[in-house]
């Protein structure tokens, strides 16, 4: 028996995670030699990490949704709409005083106009006994016309906000590494203990395996499904402030179709759908492999008109072989219980 | 002797000879269950919307008028019949409207390229109907998926493959009997109007009145217990998302006749409207529980709803935010209604359910 704690056991428990990274940086090295060694500059990683960044961001919050058995269609939408509230209001207090409100004041309107998103999804779902892939559907397209209104169909453009803000997620650079890369990290760290060591973390996986045990052991389930939809939307409305700072635009069409990456990164980096599994670095490697095809594809030549059927070949890819994979554990516990 | 199994099979104690059996399969007529019927408030839905729409335009009650109205959610309407027959069996298909896309971009490539108009539209619905078998093999085969996951991997690759072969170019120059396929009548009738009557008759005797149609509802409720009734789950399930795909293929037909042209990002949205008519309809997304007729009205409730809201100039993205409410909303009603007359089937299947 291998031991807790050594460097073999945890070679054992996470060898689909050790696969992954391997799978990246095969791919990493082998578009890096096709495109010419273009790929594997600190500039081209520093551009691509910070696309990863805001989906890795994303991917914390709803591999949380996942892993009780849910889903949240919505992301996309609450991006839109944290990202253009907290922009609207920076630009009109533009407008009104002539200087600007802090970027830390933008994001924290962001974040709490994505909680109350969440806190919408959640009351709906836990509440009102709505499934979450119908209440989710349909904040999908309400949030994204909550958008439309607020914004009266006009953007925000780059001269509507403050150079502060603007700073947020192109300068400030703590060893030279972006500063979305940054919080990213942050978010990764804090999730990474939270799913796996707090109590409120595991209450989440023993929901997502089965929500009756979980009820019966005590569990407040509804409180706990409330909160990783809340918790998604907080992620949701920071990630979209951060993804307006970055392109330096909010408009109601922002982050359409959001939700399909954010999910395919969660499938990819092993999170299953139908709930109890999934490990937070694993997701984070779903994210970036799922971040670095975007970036290599382009990079690689391949016209954008077929990128989105290669993507879609590559999640289908994935499923399957995790599939197949997590059958062949089972049949092998099996076979070992009957040989004991 | 008496023997209760359930309530269902009683064997009478006062006729101890005969044993006779009464299976009790009809459930005797109950005042309140009449009229608390989901079909009676969307019937009222429907009254207001028609109302309300006739205050703000004068000509919108004329048959012409409606007949036109009619013509504008055509494409929706033939969708939402085999997707009653999915969300019955309790699962979902999001790939409809990439389904829709590709099948109608085949069409147009293919006429394109010199294949005359008839097999290429044989192909758009052979397309179609492949892309339903993709979803049905993939459930049937891969158990643990689960139908969002596997319709939506169908989403991205449908339309993927669409915009593989068209690019961002439009195909059209379809000749012209192919434009009087979406805008034709007979007589005063469009002919989509006909052809959405006659599939609402087939969809509602194979729903209700077949062997088939019984199983998806036995589907729906139990998976497992159907299995092991004998029912054929698997080809069944098959054989649905099949239908799906075939009718997604027939609607991106119409749609292409009424723009007159193809491209890969046509009928961008239409798996939440179609989702939307059926779960207004009172079909539960839990499976096996809903009625045809319910889903007619909540078509033509949403139709019509946005239909009068484009007279009235409202922007679409307020119908967005209507029709996503109204999505919401049809699913918590009949949760208020269950947790105050206490349809205990209900609230154990939503418990059972949500433990998954």
């Amino acid at each position: 028996m291998t031991k807790k704690g050594t460097i073999r056991y945890i070679c054992a428990t996470n060898i689909r995670e050790l696969c992954l990274f391997g799978l990246i940086l095969l791919l990493a090295f082998g578009v890096n030699v096709r495109s010419g060694g273009s790929f594997l500059t600190a500039g081209n990683l520093n551009a691509m990490f910070v696309d990863i960044a805001i989906l890795t961001i994303l991917t914390m919050g709803m591999m949380s949704v996942i892993i009780t058995g849910g889903i949240d269609l919505s992301v996309g939408s609450t991006m839109a709409l944290a990202g253009m509230v907290s922009t609207s209001i920076l630009r009109d207090s533009i407008h009104a005083q002539g200087i600007g409100i802090h970027p830390i004041w933008v994001i924290l309107i962001a974040i709490c106009v994505g909680l109350l998103a969440g806190l919408v999804n959640g009351i709906l779902i836990t509440v009102l006994n709505v499934m979450p892939i119908i209440t989710t559907l349909g904040t999908m397209s309400i949030f994204r016309g909550i958008t439309h209104l607020v914004s009266d169909g006009r953007w925000v453009l780059q001269q509507d906000m403050t150079t502060e803000f603007l700073a947020v997620a192109t300068e400030n650079r703590l060893l030279g590494i972006n500063n979305l890369i940054w919080i990213a990290l942050v978010v990764f760290v804090i999730n990474f203990y939270f799913l796996g060591y707090s109590r409120t973390g595991r209450k989440i996986y023993a929901i997502g395996n089965s929500e009756e045990s979980a009820a019966i052991s005590g569990i407040n389930t509804k409180r706990i499904t409330a909160l990783t939809y809340i918790v998604t939307g907080g992620m949701a409305g920071l990630a979209g402030v951060l993804f307006v700072a970055r392109f330096a635009a909010a408009q109601s069409e922002t982050a359409l179709g959001y939700e399909l990456f954010v999910i395919a990164a969660c499938v990819l980096g092993g999170v299953s759908i139908a709930g109890g599994t999934g490990k937070v670095h694993g997701a984070v490697l779903g994210a970036i492999l799922f971040g670095m095809l975007n970036n290599a594809l382009p990079m690689l030549r391949i016209s954008p008109f077929w990128q989105e059927a290669i993507r879609g070949l590559i999640i289908l890819g994935s499923i399957l072989i995790n599939a197949l994979v997590v059958r062949r554990a089972n049949r092998k516990v099996i076979e070992r219980r009957v040989a004991a | 002797m008496s023997l209760k199994s359930g309530g269902a099979v009683t064997v009478q104690a006062d006729s101890p000879v005969s044993a006779h059996r009464s299976l009790q399969n009809e459930r005797s007529f109950s005042a309140r269950r009449f009229i608390l019927q989901w079909e009676w408030l969307l019937l009222l839905l429907f009254i207001v919307v028609n109302v309300i729409n006739a205050s703000i335009s004068p000509n919108y009650l004329v048959f012409d008028n409606l007949m036109h109205a009619f013509m504008v959610f055509s494409d929706r309407a033939i969708l939402v019949f085999p997707m009653m027959m999915i969300i019955l069996m309790g699962d979902i298909d999001i790939s409809i409207a990439s389904t829709m896309a590709l099948s109608a971009v085949v069409m147009g490539v293919s006429y394109n390229v010199g294949l005359p108009m008839i097999p290429a539209i044989v192909l758009a619905l052979m397309v179609g109907t492949t892309c339903g078998l993709f979803n049905g093999v993939l459930l049937a085969k891969f158990k643990e998926l689960s139908p969002i996951i596997v319709t939506l991997v169908g989403m991205i690759l449908f339309r993927g493959i669409a915009s593989i072969m068209l690019e961002n170019r439009a195909a059209g120059d379809f000749p012209s009997w192919f434009r009087n396929l979406g805008w034709g009548y007979v007589g005063r009738v469009p002919i989509v109007f006909i052809f959405i009557i006659v599939q609402a008759l087939v969809f509602g005797y194979m729903i209700h009145f077949t062997e088939f149609g019984r199983n998806l509802y036995a589907i729906g409720n139990n998976e497992t217990a159907a299995k092991y009734s004998g029912v054929k789950t698997d080809k069944i399930r098959t054989i649905v998302f099949m239908t799906m795909g075939l009718f997604a293929a027939i609607s991106g037909i119409f749609l292409a006749s009424r723009m007159g042209s193809v491209r890969p990002s046509m009928a961008l949205g239409y798996e939440m409207d179609v989702i939307a008519m059926v779960v207004l309809g009172g079909v539960s997304n839990l499976g096996g529980k809903g009625r045809l007729i319910g889903v007619v009205i909540a078509t033509f409730i949403v139709g019509f709803l946005r239909f009068g809201l484009g007279i009235a100039n409202v922007p679409s993205q307020v119908i967005m935010i209507i029709v996503g409410a109204l999505l919401i909303v049809a699913v918590i009603i009949p949760n208020i209604k269950a947790t105050l007359y206490g349809s205990k089937w209900h609230k154990t299947i939503i418990k059972k359910r949500k433990g998954n």
